[in-house]
């Protein structure tokens, strides 16, 4: 009797130092982008704090719904855009406010962070660091589509069955600006901005025909590029771009209307176990050699201050052969969602996935 | 010991043997749907505060495309179901009837093998086979039975074929267990009676089925109405589907309240068509559970 | 010359190499009830579903009415078959189940329900149409399974072994009413069996078939007294066996003498050869018990009595030679005439030479 309690007395230290010994090794839970922790960082990561670095990819919208459904939990740092920040952390308080003062500011470009600290203030707080950008516009296979310029080729009949975009709110917005229209500036009238939701989803549902597909997933939309099933779609410029390293047909096209600009962040989840950690990786990620390690693979753009020097001559000729100074004047940054606008969104959304 | 002592004695121990299990129920399966009941009977006004309103289920009979999309999901889903019956019918009868009683095993797993990998992997199979640069097309072509490659993916009818082929085990296991029970003298006997294949098949084997196939009809039902991914991906730009509502909801329109409402008439309507399904075809819950 | 309703000529059966049904051949005539006799396992069923047409041919012929069944599918032949469990269908009431064949045969409602009703009635079930199968004794169940096949007012009626799940009072009682039955309807019946008692109790003939093929076809009463094989003789019915060698032969009447040392005259099947190994069979009823010293020509011979097996009209004793440990069984008439006989007693056993059945081995 008392050897058998003996051995279990062992069996639970030894359950407990095994189950211990993961927490242990200290751990960052990252809930980020396809692409936004390349291994080889997550290793040198380690190699120089012995953080482990645990990996979730997402996106906008999920990254939100996920941290909403555990008030904050369960994640050590998140990379949501900027727009997407401070409405949802009025209504739902998911992060915490960041310390600037724990941040290597000095690896920033100034304007950004400057922009990101202002968009993302709540209670007088900034919540949040830019870490890169990019832009959403038009990837083109210039031997199918030479002539296609603008978002609103996305509706033209031209391009029947060879068209493809994503269902989600960054194609409103483009078709809204082709439309002559600034979705921007009607964000604060809810009335004017269903109603040109509306006129938007019903331009969209007449030209659904011609759409092959409303992508879903980066590396499919990469694929129907490649094959040629696809001649003209809208998508983020580094996909734009690696597809043009592949075949230089297909690029990357700063449309007429105006690219729209993105600056994807840090931001601490309220409930982040380890903080310590987080900054610890904003930082190291924001070192340019680092920064620019990621921008030469993922081909978008750094918020790292000097990371410049870094960058592969081909990534810099993106920049110059795609954002010549106009273009990149005519960017258009998205400001901070007010709430409820998603509802509008997501109601013309659904009327367009549901039109036969 | 009275009769009556015995009788307390048995209900305290009952008692005691169901209370994990109840407790079990409570917890982990109806305690989190009370709170996304809750959630769905609540409107937000604005920032943060909430008050209690029929708005979100209104929503759904008022907005047409939402309850257009729910009957176009619950349609598909029956027809899905019953095509799965009508492929699967066959195949668990040659298992069970037809094929020498060494093979049956084998090929019971043969059905089972491609479950051994996700639905997303599947869904992935088929599209790299089916999709306009895809596999078939490359062969059809190379053949010259094609002169241009057709787009297969993005169909309804391939969407339904995924889902069916998707559901065939969820149908094809009971149909096994009931075609088993069937003695073979009953076929024959009927055959020997004056029979054709088509009364056999109408007089004994369906009726001897019938809850084999009710119990499978309902998890395909089930299954079908509630998958998100095959819709999704192979259904292409038209196949929007109920779940995606309630996802999109939940997700892209962060309106939780409209997300578990939605999610609640699902359980609900479902359960009232699996209801109706079941007095059509004079079933009973309970005999089908068996 | 009457009609033959069905003959079989030839028929061959193989699964891989075993030979379940060996060039088998006989004639039923209309209105008779044949009864095909054999152990477990000879192929008494792989006959049955041949004629039914439920199992394939490897050579051989059937015909039904003077038809070539050859190419005909069960649903289109004028047999049916009462399988060996039945095979009622669970899922349709009585009246279901019998109407099944009409229904198939696409006869009018009111037709198939007075037919139906007829039919029940002619089994003794009348007014049972509405009721489900699991509510039926073991006896009813059996009528309800003649029902469904007489209805159809087949050429033949073949029975696969339909007594073998009923308990024996039953079987016993439902015999006589079997028998009943087809002398009321006048159907063909081919009955199988393993029951022996069964064979003879409602056959007007009885084959007996061993491992695929038939030994003997012929009335119950000559196969009992006449048997042609050592196989029917021990089969049917109890007999006591010797194993002996001709001594004398004048013409079918030998003198054998037994491996045990006794010299017995017994009938011969045909001449032998003095010399020639021979199967002597004895009914246990040829024997006589202490038989009257006058009655001339019985081979005898004294016997220890080692137990009575009492079994009423059946009864026997047990016994063995004086000097041979063979056991013997000898009918013992419940006349009180043999009370006085006890375990241990020597008596005298006669029997006269027209009961011997000798074959040669
Ligand atoms: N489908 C089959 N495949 C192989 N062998 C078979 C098959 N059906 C029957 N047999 C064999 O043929 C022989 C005869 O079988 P059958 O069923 O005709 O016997 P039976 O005389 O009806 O016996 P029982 O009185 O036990 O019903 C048996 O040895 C059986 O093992
Ligand atoms: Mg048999």
């Amino acid at each position: 009797m008392r050897k058998k309690s003996i051995y279990s007395v062992i069996l639970i230290v030894a359950f407990w130092a095994v189950g211990s010994g993961i927490v242990l090794a200290e751990e960052l839970a990252l809930l980020t982008w396809k692409g936004y922790a390349p291994v080889n960082l997550v290793e040198k990561f380690q190699k120089e704090t012995g953080i482990t670095v645990k990996v979730t990819y997402s996106n906008n919208e999920e990254m939100i719904a996920k941290l909403r459904a555990t008030r904050g939990a369960g994640f050590d740092l998140a990379q949501p855009s900027q727009d997407r920040i401070s409405s949802v952390q009025q209504q739902f308080k998911i992060y915490q406010p960041i310390d600037l003062s724990k941040i290597d500011s000095k690896q920033i470009i100034p304007s950004m962070l400057e922009a990101v600290k202002q968009n993302t203030m709540v209670d007088g707080k900034p919540h949040a660091v830019p870490f890169c950008w990019g832009t959403s516009g038009l990837v083109v296979n210039r031997k199918f589509a030479p002539n296609a310029t603008d978002y609103s080729d996305l509706l033209n009949a031209f391009y029947n069955g060879r068209i493809s975009y994503r269902l989600k709110r960054p194609t409103l917005i483009a078709l809204a600006f082709a439309a002559g229209e600034n979705p921007f500036a009607k964000y604060s009238n809810e009335k004017d901005y269903e109603e040109l939701m509306n006129r938007i989803g019903t331009a969209m549902i007449a030209a659904k025909p011609f759409v092959k597909s409303y992508w879903t997933n980066g590396d499919a939309l990469l694929e129907s590029m490649r094959s040629g099933e696809v001649h003209l779609a809208m998508a983020w410029d580094g996909a734009g771009w690696k597809l043009h390293a592949e075949d230089p047909n297909i690029d990357f096209v700063a449309p007429r209307s105006g690219a729209l600009g993105w600056i994807d962040t840090f931001a601490i989840p309220a409930k982040a176990k380890n903080v310590k950690a987080a900054y610890k990786w904003i930082n190291f990620m924001l070192r340019p050699e680092n920064a620019a390690a990621f921008t030469n693979a993922e081909k978008y753009g750094t918020a790292s201050n000097g990371a410049n020097q870094y960058l592969d001559a081909s990534v810099r000729a993106n920049f110059e052969r795609c954002f010549p100074m106009r273009h990149i004047a005519n960017i258009k940054w998205y400001p901070p969602v007010p709430a409820k606008l998603e509802s509008i969104e997501g109601k013309t959304l659904d009327k367009v996935k549901a039109a036969q | 010991m009275d009769k009556n002592g015995m009788h307390d004695r048995l209900r305290w121990g009952l008692l005691l043997f169901l209370t994990p299990v109840f407790l079990w129920l409570v917890l982990l399966i109806v305690l989190p749907q009370i709170d996304l009941l809750i959630m769905s009977f609540r409107v937000e006004s604005g920032y943060g505060d909430s008050s209690w309103s029929l708005y979100n289920y209104r929503q759904f009979f008022e907005e047409p495309i939402y309850w257009l999309t729910f009957v176009r999901t619950a349609v598909y889903s029956v027809l899905v179901t019953f095509l799965t019956f009508v492929v699967a019918l066959p195949v668990a009868f040659y298992i069970t009837k037809v094929v020498h009683p060494r093979f049956q095993g084998f090929l019971t797993v043969l059905l089972l093998l491609p479950f051994w990998v996700s639905e997303l992997v599947r869904v992935y199979g088929w599209m790299i086979l089916l999709r306009e640069s895809g596999v078939i097309n490359h062969f059809l072509l190379r053949m010259g039975l094609l002169q241009q490659p057709v787009e297969m993916l993005y169909q309804d009818a391939t969407m339904i074929m995924g889902l069916v082929y998707t559901s065939m085990l969820f149908m094809v296991v009971p149909l096994i267990s009931a075609l088993e029970s069937l003695d073979n003298s009953l076929i024959e006997a009927a055959y020997d009676l004056g029979a054709n294949m088509g009364s056999i098949l109408y007089k004994i084997i369906i009726p001897h089925a019938t809850p084999g196939i009710v119990s499978g009809s309902i998890v395909v039902f089930m299954l079908t109405l509630g998958n998100y991914l095959t819709p999704n991906l192979m259904g292409g730009k038209n196949s929007l589907w109920f779940t995606e509502q309630i996802y999109n909801q939940f997700i892209a329109s962060f309106n939780w309240n409209q997300g578990s409402a939605f999610g609640f008439l699902l359980l609900f309507l479902s359960s009232v068509i699996v209801w109706l399904g079941l007095k059509l075809t004079r079933q009973n819950l309970r005999k089908v559970v068996q | 010359m009457m009609q033959i309703d069905l003959s079989v000529q030839h028929v061959l059966k193989r699964f891989g190499d075993f030979t379940a049904v060996n060039d088998i051949s006989f004639d039923v005539e209309s209105g008779r009830f044949f009864s095909i006799l054999g152990p477990s396992g000879c192929g008494k069923t792989t006959l049955l579903r041949m004629i039914a047409g439920l199992a394939e041919l490897d050579s051989g012929r059937i015909e039904i009415r003077g038809k070539d069944m050859a190419g005909i599918s069960p649903n289109r032949r004028p047999v049916n078959l009462i399988f060996q469990n039945l095979a009622l269908f669970p899922m349709m009431d009585v009246g279901a189940n019998i109407a099944f064949g009409l229904q198939r045969r696409g006869e009018s409602k009111s037709g198939i329900r007075e037919k139906v009703s007829a039919i029940l009635d002619r089994v003794d079930l009348a007014g049972f149409e509405s009721k489900r199968i699991d509510q039926l004794s073991g006896g009813q169940k059996q009528r309800v399974a003649i029902a469904r096949c007489l209805v159809l007012e087949p050429a033949v009626l073949l029975l696969d072994e339909p007594l073998g799940a009923l308990d024996l009072k039953l079987r016993e009682q439902m015999k006589v009413e079997l028998k009943k039955l087809q002398a009321k309807v006048g159907t063909t019946f081919v009955y199988i069996t393993h029951d022996q008692s069964e064979a003879l109790v409602m056959s007007d003939y009885v084959a007996v078939m061993n491992h695929g093929e038939f030994e003997q076809i012929d009335t119950p009463q000559n196969l009992y007294s006449r048997p042609q094989t050592p196989f029917v003789a021990q089969f049917v019915g109890d007999n006591n066996a010797w194993s002996g060698t001709i001594r004398n032969c004048e013409g079918t009447v030998g003198e054998i003498e037994t491996d045990d040392g006794f010299h017995f005259r017994s009938e011969l099947h045909q001449p032998l050869p003095v010399g020639a190994a021979v199967d002597l069979f004895l009914r246990p009823e040829s024997m006589l018990i202490q038989p009257d010293p006058s009655l001339p020509d019985l081979n005898r011979f004294e016997v220890v009595v080692r137990s009575t097996l009492f079994d009423g009209a059946n009864s026997r004793l047990l016994v063995h030679p004086v000097n041979a440990e063979t056991e013997l069984l000898v009918a013992l008439p419940q006349t009180h005439q043999y009370d006085y006989i006890q375990k241990d007693d020597t008596i005298e056993i006669g029997w006269a030479t027209p009961s011997g059945i000798c074959f040669p081995k």
